[in-house]
């Protein structure tokens, strides 16, 4: 390449960077592309850490985004274990802590989220776990092999994957939630009794409305205190507390930045050669008129490719519906769209069939998020409803008997 | 073993060696175009859809009940539609070909 071709350098060599790489390549972009990554790892996929990875049931190669192979078939080179400090928007350069300064035309911002930690005495102690990272993973694995009981703080998404992998290979697993109940942030009551049911059927016990006050150590055990004054003992405790956006280098850098790095349509930041995406970005979502920050690999791999069609000159696609999945025993989760704000809500189940069933959120008269439990036709169908934005008839989302296919019949019906 | 055929939406076409595992990893390995995979294989995304050749969906097979309903929520599908995270490669797949799906 000659020395004049523009250079892309992409911050964090996570879900979003690597598609961003690929995405610009496959878009015909043939200037220069560096991704700097501070894991010492090419680009993984991140939701096997809490499910298959953790259970020793894929093996690292298996969860590589792409081979390293392929990198180099495309001209994408890596600088990996490498952390960008500073970026000097004046001179154009991304600096690297060892002081080398990689110069850029167009600058990507995929840094992701970090863990909250929840400032709690002991939370540093060398038994108590954090996920984010496949060396994390790596270090809990070796951890689990020596443990019969395990406690697990917080009941969200990637506790209770953490709890429903250990389960399965014969832990006892304690989850302790703050909230009244688990996943209060990201789903209703009523789907929450229902995966609170299951984990406690798959032998989970799990408390809510209790707040850890310390972790101390002591004759191989763990003991977590709450400020109920109860106490718990294993040998392994996972904090699986929430996560935030990684903004420090956008910030510094005098980028606009409010819940993530502020980004537009195209993932532009305030800055029109520095782009954002990912876990670590705000963006406005005009299907539900206000700014959002998703942790999920959808969001992530869909701004990367907006970005990269940004960079090469490319149409921007629309923006996409929001949807996430998560693997819990023999349970697949999928959701579409948002539920945050819904004023009603319809539950649809499967007599005979108690894991398999669909919440149906809306505002007003839209259908704006769904959430299926095993029922892949109610996410598809609920999904492409979001989309429509049409009036659904929610006497007949409840009704078992109803083919709920036909629903797409009246919409289209309704419309025409 | 079986050897496995790729067009790309391009219009290129890549012929790779594999013995076990799903057709999204064979793709993957490769570098095949337009298998991103963004799920990793869970049949969640829909990134990896492609079409059979009409003498070949026989062998390979109709899509489960999960699969048939994420690959209904996609534009181009079609009759021979797959996943190709959920095909697994056997020896009776040897000179399959197929067709990366557009997005
Ligand atoms: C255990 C677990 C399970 C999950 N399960 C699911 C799931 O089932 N479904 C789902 O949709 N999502 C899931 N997620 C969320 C999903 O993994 C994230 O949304 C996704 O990884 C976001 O991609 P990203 O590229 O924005 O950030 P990341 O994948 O976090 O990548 C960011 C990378 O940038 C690096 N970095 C940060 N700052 C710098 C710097 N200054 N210099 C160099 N490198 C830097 C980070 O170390 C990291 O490697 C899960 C997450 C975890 C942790
Ligand atoms: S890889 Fe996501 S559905 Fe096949």
């Amino acid at each position: 390449m000659s020395a004049s071709a523009p250079a892309c350098v992409i911050v964090g060599g996570g879900h979003a960077g690597a598609q961003c790489a690929l995405s610009l390549r496959r878009l015909g972009w043939s200037g220069r592309i560096t991704v700097v990554g501070d894991e010492p790892i090419h680009p993984y996929h991140r939701p096997p850490l809490s499910k298959g990875y953790l259970k020793g049931e894929a093996t690292f190669d298996q969860i590589l985004i792409r081979p390293v192979s392929v990198y180099a078939q495309q001209a994408i080179e890596f600088r990996l274990d490498a952390r960008v400090v500073e970026i000097d928007r004046a001179k154009r350069a991304a600096i690297l802590a060892d002081g080398a300064a990689l110069a850029y035309d167009k600058l990507v911002l995929a840094t992701g989220s970090h863990n909250r930690k929840p400032p709690i005495e002991g939370i540093d102690l060398p038994g108590v776990h954090l996920l984010r990272t496949a060396n994390e993973c790596d270090t809990l694995r070796g951890a689990i092999a020596g443990a019969s009981r395990a406690l697990i703080l917080g009941g969200g998404f990637i506790g209770l994957e953490v709890a429903a992998s250990l389960r399965r290979q014969g832990r006892e697993v304690t989850v302790l939630e703050r909230e009244p109940r688990i996943l209060s942030r990201v789903t209703s009551p009523e789907m929450a009794k229902v995966l609170h049911g299951i984990h406690r059927e798959e032998g989970v016990e799990i408390h809510t409305g209790v707040t850890v006050s310390a972790i101390r150590r002591g004759a191989g055990l763990y003991r977590v205190e709450t400020k109920e004054h109860a106490e718990y003992a294993a040998e392994l405790v996972v904090a699986g507390t929430g996560a935030a956006p990684n903004t420090l280098l956008a910030e510094a850098a005098g980028l606009a930045v409010d819940n993530g790095i502020r980004v537009d349509a195209a993932c532009r930041t305030s800055d029109p050669d520095i782009f954002a995406i990912g876990d670590c970005t705000c963006q406005h979502h005009p299907m539900y008129e206000r700014d959002i920050r998703l942790e999920c690999v959808q969001n992530a791999t869909d701004q990367a490719r907006t970005a990269a069609s940004a960079i090469a000159g490319h149409p921007i696609p629309p923006r996409a519906l929001p949807w996430f999945w998560s693997d819990q025993y023999d349970i697949k989760l999928q959701m579409a769209g948002l539920s945050n704000g819904y004023d009603d809500m319809v539950l649809r189940r499967h007599p005979g069939l108690p894991r398999s069933l669909s919440a149906w959120y809306f505002m007003g008269e839209r259908l704006i998020a769904v959430a299926a439990v095993n029922d892949a036709i109610a996410y598809t169908v609920g999904s492409k409803l979001i989309s429509l934005g049409k009036a659904v008839d929610r006497t007949r989302i409840a009704d078992p008997n109803v083919d709920i296919k036909t629903l797409m019949d009246n919409v289209r019906g309704a419309s025409s | 073993m079986a050897s496995i055929t790729f067009i790309t939406p391009s219009g290129a076409t890549r012929t790779v060696e594999r013995k076990d595992g799903s057709l999204m990893e064979a793709a993957v390995q490769n570098g095949v175009e337009g298998i991103d995979a963004d799920c990793g294989g869970v049949c969640s995304c829909a990134t990896c859809h492609i079409h059979v050749e009409p003498e070949w969906v026989d062998r390979v097979g109709p899509p489960g009940s999960a699969e048939r309903a994420l690959l209904e929520l996609q534009d181009v599908t079609n009759e021979r539609s797959r996943l190709a995270c959920q095909v697994r490669i056997n020896d009776a797949l040897d000179g399959l070909v197929v067709r990366v799906a557009a997005r």
